[in-house]
């Protein structure tokens, strides 16, 4: 069995207007060593996903069903108290705003040393110093004195250093980082990245790293599965997605992207239309009143909602046209256009 | 695109820096410089882009244009006019030549008013009265950016975050602007709905014979929407070149370890790939490093560059630099000590 395995997730919320299916039917697994990258525009689902495995939903608000099992254990069934015992230690989360994330009364070292002290029985003063060196792991200048530092008098990657170092403190199995570099400049998030590439060799943790951009996870991904509208529409290699995309909304977010290590394009390729609301998601698939293929799947895309079916050695896409049709139009199409033009 | 003898927009020494104060009678005790001595020009037609990392100054300098901030030095000069000191009332004719598009599609629009008042605004206060009444005109520029002009009775709230984005572009639009400051117009916006308001700007650039200075700081949005690109960094231009030139051979330190941090998606390249890590953050503007601001995170930093600050200067056709050690100087003017970047 992999290290994690979602089976069948859906998160749901019934609100007043209706029930907003969050995460619809999501599955994948993680080995240890691995980083799977998950893409998704705002509101496809990406972030409740990882808050579901933390087990950081309040029961009372979602509805989740489905099964998530961590290294043999099963989390969706568990006792809030059991998830709790395994946050931290087991599993981790970096947060996209470290200025949010962090408590603003309480020195960065406070906050590392009272999550070490949950796990592991240990004096503060050990705490304090397995918390020196972690900041100094991480990067932070002399981590002996900027210890009893307050969040604030932190600069934004100094925070998120932080936030990495306290997401480590317990060596977890798992880490999840959402957004973590969306909120940094560039020559910064370069630092943070090269910082979790590290790290995660260091420890041989599984990495879920959840962004936008796809530049990001190109940089550090194994594997990669973009969301559509609480669906996985497409799911390989960073290889199988970056050269040979067969969904059309991975062509659509290909297309969308200027890229500096190619020719300037003279136009870009956008998506029509905007993301789906998850309240009424379309019916069929639900990318289909943005497709430009949708015509030649003969009605069925507005219908049926396609499977998510194998194409070669673990690439899975969820479409209707056929295998040759989307191979052809991505070569023939879509390739060509995004190379030149 | 030849430099033409006027610019629209010439800026000359522009100066802003804002005050720290103290205790009860405030006295000052030390400046922010946020911007600290900028000069340059735009052509019509032409696409600026002024990229660098928060802290730099472009947004400043984007308020500084269009005089929504007092410059505390320097020159600006529209259409030939020196606007830097000029009063609210003398500036607010020239405001319909000027117009600005700002990040947040959600704070820019108030949220009480509809569509057609919000787009209508404009009309309103600068009396501008049309040919078959105001609510003719901004339904069509509501087509014009895309939008469906039957929306005229909705409220910002209806829309998404790209339809607001259009609706901010709307109003800039409505009184036919010469000039739009666009302040990090697509950052908050989806990717896919980014290269949408990236094609609309364009186009209409083209068709309404626009002038954009574009603020941003994702490298390669800048790339594919100017015409010319200016580097900034703790308030001062490092470089300033046209597109092509900046990207294919940047000659500041600064801008090379830039266009090397952005993660590029090319999965089969990523372990090969050439990169610059800059050490640390931006310092602080209150108290920039003499002389070269970069040398602190320099990897070329010299004892001259902590004493001796290098001016902005000429090194190839329409390409000024500030830097004693610049790469990629075409001719023979290579100086001795152009090493190669430490990798790693």
């Amino acid at each position: 069995m992999s290290f994690l395995e979602l089976k069948d997730l859906r998160v749901h919320f019934p609100t007043d207007d209706g029930l907003v299916r969050s995460v619809d039917g999501l599955s994948f697994r993680l080995e240890r060593g691995k980083t799977l990258g998950i893409v998704g525009e705002s509101g496809s689902g990406k972030s409740v996903t990882s808050l579901a495995v933390l087990g950081l939903h309040k029961g009372t608000r979602a509805k989740i069903s489905g099964e998530i099992w961590l290294d043999g254990e099963e989390l969706v069934s568990a006792s809030a108290e059991h998830v709790r015992t395994l946050r931290g230690k087991k599993m981790a989360m970096i947060f996209q705003d470290p200025l949010s994330a962090m408590h603003p009364y309480y020195s960065v070292g406070a906050q590392i040393i009272e999550a070490y002290r949950i796990h592991n029985d240990v004096s503060k003063a050990v705490a304090r110093k397995h918390a020196i060196d972690l900041l100094g792991r991480v990067g932070i200048p002399q981590p002996d004195r900027r210890v009893d530092s307050y969040p604030h008098e932190f600069s934004g990657g100094m925070r998120q250093r932080a936030m990495i170092a306290m997401a480590l403190s317990c060596d977890p199995e798992l880490l999840i980082a959402d957004e973590p570099t969306t909120a940094l400049d560039v020559t910064v998030q370069a630092q943070i990245l090269d910082l979790m590439r590290d790290l995660q060799q260091e420890f041989d943790s599984a990495l879920i790293i959840i962004t936008h951009d796809l530049g990001v996870v190109a940089e550090l991904s194994d594997d990669i599965l973009v969301m559509y509208g609480g669906k996985c529409i497409e799911y390989g290699s960073a290889e199988d997605i970056f050269e040979r995309p067969e969904h059309p909304y991975t062509w659509g977010l290909l297309g969308s992207m200027p890229r500096l290590d190619r020719e300037r394009t003279e136009r870009l390729m956008p998506i029509k239309g905007t993301p789906p609301s998850l309240i009424n998601v379309p019916t069929g698939c639900a990318f289909h009143p943005r497709c430009a293929f949708e015509p030649r799947t003969e009605g069925k895309g507005r219908t049926v909602v396609p499977e998510l079916l194998e194409t070669e050695g673990g690439h899975l896409v969820r479409c209707h046209l056929s295998l040759e049709e989307r191979r052809a139009t991505w070569e023939n199409e879509i390739k060509p256009k995004l190379e030149s033009a | 695109m030849s430099e033409s003898p006027e610019p629209l927009l010439s800026v000359q020494g522009l100066e802003k820096h804002f005050p720290i104060t103290k205790g009860l009678i405030k006295r000052q005790v030390a400046a922010v410089k946020a911007v600290d001595g900028l000069s340059f020009d735009v052509v019509k037609g032409e696409t600026l882009g002024l990229v660098g990392e928060s802290g730099c100054g472009k947004t400043t300098t984007g308020r500084l244009i269009t005089r929504l901030l007092e410059p505390t030095g320097g020159k600006i000069v529209f259409e030939g006019r020196d606007i830097s000191h000029m009063s609210q009332s003398a500036l607010r004719p020239l405001r319909r030549d000027m117009q600005m598009i700002f990040q947040d599609p959600y704070s820019s629009l108030n949220p009480r008013h509809t569509v057609g008042a919000i787009v209508g605004a404009p009309f309103r206060i600068q009396g501008v009265r049309t040919e078959h009444g105001t609510k003719k005109a901004v339904q069509d520029i509501l087509e014009l950016v895309g939008l469906n002009p039957e929306h005229y009775n909705r409220y910002p709230h209806e829309f998404s975050g790209g339809q607001r984005q259009r609706i901010g572009i709307a109003r800039t639009l409505a009184l036919k602007p010469k000039l739009i400051i666009a302040d990090e117009p697509v950052s908050a916006l989806d990717v896919s709905i980014q290269a949408q308001v990236v094609n609309l700007l364009e186009d209409l650039q083209n068709e309404l014979d626009l002038t954009y200075v574009v603020i941003a700081h994702d490298l390669s949005v800048v790339r594919h929407i100017s015409d010319r690109v200016a580097v900034m960094y703790l308030g001062k231009i490092v470089e300033i070149a046209d597109r092509k030139d900046l990207y294919e051979s940047p000659m500041h330190p600064y801008t090379t370890a830039l266009l090397s941090a952005v993660p590029v998606p090319d999965v089969k390249r990523r372990s090969e790939r050439e990169r610059i890590r800059l050490q640390g953050d931006v310092p602080s503007p209150i108290n920039p490093p003499a002389a070269c601001r970069f040398h602190t995170r320099c990897w070329k930093a010299q004892e001259i560059c902590r004493t001796v600050e290098p001016p902005l200067a000429q090194l190839d056709v329409r390409h000024q630099v500030a830097c004693h050690f610049p790469e990629n100087v075409p001719s023979d003017a290579v100086p001795e000590d152009a090493g190669t970047p430490v990798p790693g």
